[in-house]
Formats: structure tokens, sequence, C-alpha cells
């Protein structure tokens, strides 16, 4: 039984990488309407610059961490800037191509700049080590990113719904010509909206530099991770987001556990079901 | 129309002679890669019947294109006949289409997208973990390019360009048979319901059995694609059900102009055409189909033959 406990702690912490990896994609859609296909090369980039700063560089873990993010976010503040905000218009396969065409640009510059190996760095020492859980040890790390998960969820919560910034954001995704005749700067707030979620991704992914490699293929990998959480929890919906999150996270780890042949098939599964039978997600009203 | 019909006419003709002389002067690499071109044009073809002309993207196609190259694979490594080994493929993966597309024509727009990926993703999960029949990530090898038996004659088609010959005869069959499908009713309804799904409706048309039967169009030329490829490389791996092989069909489409009839297949030549130059001076040729790509969605959506013919639409 303590097994089954123990490895829904691992579960979690997984769910919480996808948490922050979806959170972004969820934003990104509910208020731009933009579902970005080079999110999962963002969450890449974030590794990659985590990586060189913290690994090759040798700066603090805290400082590398923060540096990617805003690294990605200001990327993101130039791809809304000069593309996305073209496309605001267009259809939806065109939106889909143009971040599309993101992730063939971004994959062979990160092969580029980095080359195609595949790295680990060292687990920050202050991380390390374990704590006795269920009668098992369980890694400091994996608390440390459970606590992460938990506070940026209660961050973003705070930040859209209870302040007078995130207020202006929901009115602007709401209806956005309303917004701007009563003097929102709509394209300002897209723009610190879609830096917030690329961002996000690139925390997601500098934070998973201790626990798994990276690789050139990280991001096309991660973003059908990502869509799969989303579609699950409804597109655009950041609590749905939160419970997709768990979700998947607890279905990898407990179908690798019992059925280790459907491990890959059973996500699939349940995003097909969600979208045939609730395609608003399980937490999406009507 | 942009273009005089006799130039099309004049055009088209030396174009087909001179493909059938193309053992002749392009060697046996060049025959290899117009072959590539040619699958890619079936399977781009399939699918843009979906989106240019239904208004659906799909984000699965290399799932039906992967169960035509695995079915038929499976059935030539067992009886060497190349007919039964094709027409086994495409309708395995006419069967996958129908079953699947009734399921996903009950949605539309990015709903449908993302339900066609997991579909398509589950095929890859299935071909990857179903070791006994698909041989797992290893794939299957040794697949004989079978004898063509007909009534009288048995022809061999194992060199080559005898191949290349019968993958040119089904192109041909293929793209004359999708002209006639969109330019029938049937293709002019389909436009009907991608411009104004409600309205055609209205005037009664059962929507959803014609995005089905768009659907199933569409899986039986990716089931084609895959089938005859299965002969040609000899060898196929799970990375042909791949959604990243799906995008493949996507972007010739987006190239070459969605709402044209011959923009996937010119499309699928530049998307080929580009690839093998990139590759011979750099490795990124992803970055410059990345590059290509965003200038079309930002400046030429029509792709190379809609700027052609003036026809710009989704503007």
């Amino acid at each position: 039984m303590e097994i089954y406990l123990y490895q829904g702690l691992i579960g979690l912490t997984y769910s919480m990488y996808l948490w922050l990896l979806a959170a972004g994609l969820s934003i990104a859609f509910g208020v731009l309407g933009i579902l970005n296909f080079s999110h999962g090369a963002l969450f890449m980039l974030g590794a990659y610059l985590a990586f060189t700063f913290y690994g090759v560089l040798g700066l603090n873990f805290w400082l590398a961490v923060l540096l990617s993010a805003l690294s990605v976010a200001v990327l993101g503040a130039v791809l809304e800037r000069f593309f996305l905000r073209q496309i605001y218009n267009l259809d939806l396969p065109f939106q889909l191509l143009l971040t599309f065409g993101f992730v063939l640009v971004f994959d062979d510059l990160v092969k580029m700049a980095w080359g195609g190996m595949f790295m680990i760095p060292p687990m920050p020492p202050f991380l390390s080590g374990s704590v006795p859980i269920f009668g098992r040890p369980f890694p400091m790390y994996n608390l440390f990113i459970l606590f992460v998960g938990v506070a940026v969820a209660v961050g973003i919560w705070l930040l859209f719904d209870k302040t007078w910034w995130g207020r202006k954001v929901r009115a602007a995704a709401w209806n956005r010509e309303m917004g701007g005749m009563l003097g929102l700067n709509v394209p300002g707030l897209y723009m610190v909206v879609f830096m917030l979620a690329a961002g996000l991704a690139a925390l997601g992914g500098a934070l998973s530099i201790p626990m798994r490699p990276v690789t050139p293929g990280l991001g096309t990998a991660m973003i059908i991770q990502a869509f799969i959480v989303a579609v699950i929890g409804g597109l655009g919906n950041l609590r749905g987001a939160f419970v997709g999150a768990i979700v998947v996270g607890m279905l990898t780890v407990y179908s690798t556990m019992l059925f280790p042949l459907f491990e890959l098939f059973l996500p699939y599964v349940v995003m097909a079901a969600v979208l045939l039978l609730r395609p608003q997600g399980l937490l999406g009203g009507r | 129309m942009g273009l005089p019909r006799l130039l099309v006419r004049v055009s088209l003709a030396l174009l087909i002679i001179a493909l059938v002389f193309a053992p002749l002067w392009a060697g046996n690499f060049g025959v290899y890669l117009i072959m590539q071109v040619m699958l890619l044009s079936i399977f781009a073809l399939g699918f843009n019947l979906l989106l240019g002309y239904t208004g659906l993207l799909s984000f699965g196609q290399a799932g039906f294109f992967a169960v035509g190259a695995y079915a038929a694979a499976l059935i030539l490594l067992e009886v060497p006949s190349l007919l039964l080994g094709i027409a086994g493929g495409v309708l395995a993966a006419g069967l996958a289409a129908v079953i699947l597309g009734y399921l996903s024509v009950r949605l539309t727009e990015i709903y449908f997208t993302m339900l066609t990926l997991s579909f398509g993703m589950m095929i890859f999960s299935i071909v990857t973990r179903w070791r006994a029949v698909t041989g797992g990530d290893d794939g299957l090898t040794g697949i004989p390019r079978a004898p063509l038996e007909l009534p009288f004659i048995s022809v061999d088609l194992s060199a080559l360009p005898n191949y290349y010959y019968f993958v040119l005869l089904v192109t041909l069959l293929a793209i004359w048979l999708m002209h006639r499908i969109v330019n029938s009713p049937f293709g002019l309804t389909l436009q009907a319901v991608r411009d104004s799904g409600v309205r055609a409706g209205f005037v009664g048309l059962p929507i959803r059995r014609y995005r089905l039967w768009s659907f199933v169009i569409a899986g039986l030329y990716a089931g084609l694609a895959g089938a005859l490829l299965a002969p040609l490389e000899r060898t196929i791996t799970p990375i042909y059900s791949h959604w990243i092989y799906s995008s493949e069909p996507v972007l010739a489409s987006l190239i070459g102009g969605i709402y044209v009839f011959a923009g996937p297949i010119v499309g699928s030549v530049l998307f080929i055409g580009i690839k093998e130059v990139v590759v011979r001076s750099t490795e990124y040729w992803m970055l410059v189909m990345g590059v290509i790509v965003i200038a079309l969605v930002l400046g030429f959506r029509g792709g190379v033959l809609g700027r052609f013919q003036g026809q710009q639409k989704g503007d």
C-alpha cells in the first residue's frame, strides 16, 4: 500500500512540471486566443539557458533559474510584438502554423548553440539528499518542486483574480474591443500576458534540469504533454490546467507501475474522451 | 482563372513526358527523390481535401499513413503480391478513418485538431508498443518489392525504375481522381460546408456526413501514400506515425497554397526540393523551413500558387 502512496507523491511532482508547462499555454490561449505550438520549445529554451547559467557558467542556482525565465519572457515579448500581433484575426490553421514555424526555428537554433548532446547538471547542494516518507527516501528536490508548483498556482490565482492588473487582463480577454474603448492598453496587456506565459514555460524547463536530460527533442515531447493537460482541464482554463496536470501526472505514474504497456497510450485516450464528452474540459463551464 | 487553359495543358503534357523519361535523365537518386515528391503529393492532396476544401485542420494524418504502411508491409511480408499489399494498406487506413472520423467530425476548429492529434498519437503508441506485430521501435524490415500480378503476366518491380513506373501510374490516377472529386457536386458542397457550416446546414445538407466522407478520403490517400512507401523504403519505423510527420502534408499544402487544387503538389515539390538543397549546405534545414513557414503565414497565406492566381482567402 505504501508504495502506491509513495508513487503518488512522485506522480504529483511530475504533475507540478506539467502544471508549470500547461499554465502558460492556458494563459496564452485564454487571453490571446492563440494555441502556441512553440510553448514546449520555450520550456526547452528555459532548460538550456538554465543549464548554461548554472551548469556551465556556475552562477547561483536561483539566479540561473530567474535569469532563464526572464530571458525567455523577453523573447516572448519579441514574439508577441512582431509576430503574434499580426495574426490575432487569422483563422486557426494559420495561427497554429505560425507557432509551428517557431518550433522548427527554435529546435535548430538550440542544436546550433548547444549541439545535440544529453546534459544533466549536478543537483544544487542545498536541494540534494532526501527525506523518508512512507518508509522510502523521497528526494528533497521533489519536495521543492511540489512547493514551487503550489506557490505558482497561488501566485497566478492572486494575480488574475485579486489584482487590478488581473481585472484589466480579464476584461481585455473577455472583449478586446470594449476593453480598448474603455481605455485599456490592450496590446500592452497582451504583450505582458504572453511574457508571463513564456516565462512560466521557461521556469518549468529551468527547474527540470537536475531531473531530466536536456535534449533538442525536449520541446516536441513537452508540447504534446502540455496539450493533453490543457485539453483535459479545458483549453484556456487555468484551474483546469492544474487539475489536468494532476490527472496526467497520476495516470502516468500509476500506469507505468501497473500496465507499462499502455503508459504511452492512456493519456491520449483520456484526452480524446474529454474532447468527445466534454470538449470544454473537466472544469470548463458552458 | 489566372492561366490560359491551353498553356496549362501543354505544360502538364510536357511534365508527364519528362516524368515518364525520368529514369533516363534523373539517375537513381533523382528517381528516388521524385518518388518522395509523389508520395508526399498523394498524402498532402488527401490532407488538403480536409483543410482547404472542408476547413478542418487535422494533425493526425500520419496515423493513417502509418496504418497504410504497416498493413501493406505485414501483407507483403506474408504474400508477395504488390497489388494485394497496397490494396490491403489502403483498406486498413480507410477502415481506421471511418472509425476515427466518425468520432472526429463531431468537433470542429481547435477541438477537431486536438482530437485528430490524440488519435494520431494513439496509433503511434500502438505502433511503438505492440512489438509482436509492428516490431516496436525497430519497425519492420526486409519488406519486398513484390511483383505486380496481373491476369496474364507478372511484372517484376524489384528494380527501382520499375517500381517508379508503378508509383507514377498510381500517383497520376490518384491526382486525376482527386481532381474529379473536388470538382464534383460533392466537392462543391464541401466548400459550402467550409465557408459556412451553419448556412449549409440550414439548406438541408447533412454536414457531418460530408465532413466524414472528406475525412475518409483523406485517410485513404494517406494510407495509399504509406502503402506505397513500404516497398520503396523496405523498412518502416514508428516515426511515420508521429505527429511531427503529420506536419509534412500541412507544410507542403501551406507552401503550395491550400485554396488551389495543385497547391499541395507544388508544395510537395518545393518542400522536398528545399530540404534537399538546404541539407547539402547545412544540417539546419528545419530552421530554413521554419523561416519559410513564418514568412508564408505573415505575408503569403495563399501560398505560391495562391499568389500566382490572385486568390487570397483566409485574410
